[in-house]
């Protein structure tokens, strides 16, 4: 496990996809795995062909003189189209009440800024986003929904994510997006890589149909 | 080519490989056979690469029919198997013939049955391996994630490279009592000196919560003293405390990152024996150094070499 950093913070984000470069040049074939999340970087390396004191010298030469990426370079960044309402993001009202805003304010506020993703986890392809506008942010719902739809735009405190996969979830839902996020013919699968940036942009219902979203309402309560 | 319908199943058996790797990065779970020593030796018995395709059979609920003559090989648990009737003893190569019925009832000694087939049971692999990952939707027969039912077909090889007979001294004893090595790491100095004391010195219990994702233990609860942790990967047979102080062994359908303090990692072969407990089990832990793992791991691995 490489910790980097102590604290959750964006300008962590080109410092550990740095790393993560330098770590699968040095590992190359021996690399399993290279998992990024907030503040660290856990390197599963292949331990039959490489002792623990070969792969932290391997880890001390990759790292020397470590420069973060350019932010263009980190990741791709994409504008993820999201249809923001009620029927398919039932804590929207509430959330709204709870900033002391309108629902349009709170949409404005959700699309007025690009969100890094941090790191994926959770189930394939949720990239943990953040961080939104504090006057939007909430905690999550006391009781999780068995079921989240596919496609559900949520936010948790300060975070914010789109649910890939049908999925239990304690996100407070604000709308739904009608992009695969993941798929399994895609090439690299995910639609979101750690790194990435995300613009959410703001579509109506039409749009959204035809985009291939799935309107399909939900209970406005857990 | 050889063939196996599914006549009958609870649709917890499934088709594990060696996992899936190179894509936790996404979020992806590492899947594989939960008691891999258990599917090396099956695989092994047949001349397979080690980690070939083969049946997880969780405590039985599962009739198999030939379709063809072929050959098998079963490890792992008794799960009182019959073959036409006649009981099947784990830890052998058999032949089938066409029309015979292959039944898992209940587990007499262990809980997960391994089925390999002459060239491993084929499949097309999801995300660079066939490994059935129920919660994902991932793997599997038609790559969705399901476990096998009744009227899926399952082909292998009419042949198999080998037929070799087991080593006796190598078939486990899972009556035998639980002892699971940890190697100690992660948060453990930030829990209390007690809890690191209980937890070596007490007996644990092993939980009706316990499956592929993650395996949990009652017994004295442990207290972590450090700051709340920003949620960071989490390696295979990681033990994690949440706050009611019952560890949590982590398998290979875990979450791929998470926040709770971790008091290190269970060792390979300690994974593939818990794969093997039941509920109500009482298991010891028994801490043991980074060199001393890898040279037991190493000379597990030497068994099966060719």
């Amino acid at each position: 496990m490489l910790r980097l950093f102590d604290v959750i913070d964006e300008a962590n984000i080109p410092w550990l996809m740095a790393a993560a470069e330098r770590l699968h040049t040095a590992f190359g074939a021996q690399l399993i795995d290279l998992v990024p999340s907030y503040t660290t970087l856990m390197l599963h390396y292949d331990g039959l062909q490489l002792s623990e004191a070969q792969a932290s010298e391997r880890v001390l030469q990759a790292l020397k003189g470590l420069q973060p990426l350019a932010i263009n370079d980190s990741g791709r960044r994409h504008e993820l189209p999201v249809w923001y309402h009620p029927s398919v993001g039932p804590d929207l009202e509430a959330l709204a009440q709870r900033a002391g805003c309108t629902v349009e304010q709170v949409v404005d506020r959700h699309c007025s800024r690009d969100y890094p993703v941090f790191t994926l986890g959770f189930t394939p392809g949720f990239g943990y986003m953040g961080l939104v506008d504090p006057s939007i942010a909430a905690p999550r719902l006391a009781t999780p929904r068995q079921r989240v739809p596919q496609g559900s735009v949520g936010i948790a405190e300060r975070q914010t994510a789109v649910y890939p996969l049908v999925s239990p979830g304690g996100w407070n839902l604000i709308g739904r997006c009608p992009l695969a996020l993941f798929d399994r013919e895609r090439d690299g699968y995910s639609l979101l890589k750690p790194g990435d940036r995300v613009r959410f942009v703001s579509v109506d219902h039409a749009e959204f149909l035809r985009l291939g979203g799935d309107d399909a309402s939900m209970e406005p309560n857990p | 080519m050889s063939m196996l319908r599914v006549e009958h199943s609870l649709g917890f058996a499934q088709l594990q490989d060696g996992g899936r790797f190179g894509v936790r990065h996404l979020g992806v779970t590492q899947g594989g056979a939960l008691d891999w020593i258990a599917q090396h030796w099956a695989n092994w018995l047949l001349g397979n690469p080690l980690d070939a395709c083969v049946i997880e059979i969780p405590l039985g609920g599962l009739t198999l029919k030939a379709e063809a003559d072929g050959w098998l090989a079963l490890t792992g648990a008794d799960l009182d198997a019959k073959l036409d009737q006649q009981p099947l003893r784990p830890w052998q190569v058999f032949a089938i013939r066409s029309g015979q019925q292959l039944t898992f009832t209940q587990p007499r000694s262990g809980v997960r049955a391994y089925l390999a087939a002459a060239g491993g049971f084929k499949a097309n692999p999801v995300l660079g391996a066939v490994a059935t990952v129920m919660r994902e939707g991932l793997g599997g027969l038609h790559g969705d994630g399901k476990g096998l039912k009744p009227g899926n077909q399952l082909t292998y090889s009419a042949q198999p490279a080998v037929s070799r007979k087991m080593p006796s001294e190598a078939i486990p004893d899972y009556k035998s009592p639980v002892t699971l090595q940890l190697l100690v790491g992660a948060q453990s100095s930030q829990f209390s000196g007690d809890s690191l004391f209980q937890l070596f010195n007490q007996h644990w219990t092993l939980d009706q919560r316990a499956d592929r994702m993650g395996m949990r233990l009652t017994g004295p609860e442990l207290r972590y003293q450090g700051e709340p942790l920003i949620s960071e990967g989490i390696p295979l047979g990681a033990v994690q405390v949440p706050p009611d102080g019952q560890p949590i062994v982590l398998m290979n359908d875990r979450q791929t990152i998470g926040g709770y303090p971790r008091l290190g990692a269970l060792t390979p072969s300690s994974l593939a024996r818990l794969a093997q407990c039941a509920p109500g089990q009482k298991i010891h832990l028994q801490p043991i150094s980074q060199a001393q793992a890898r040279q037991d791991h190493l000379a597990l691995l030497a068994r099966w070499e060719p």
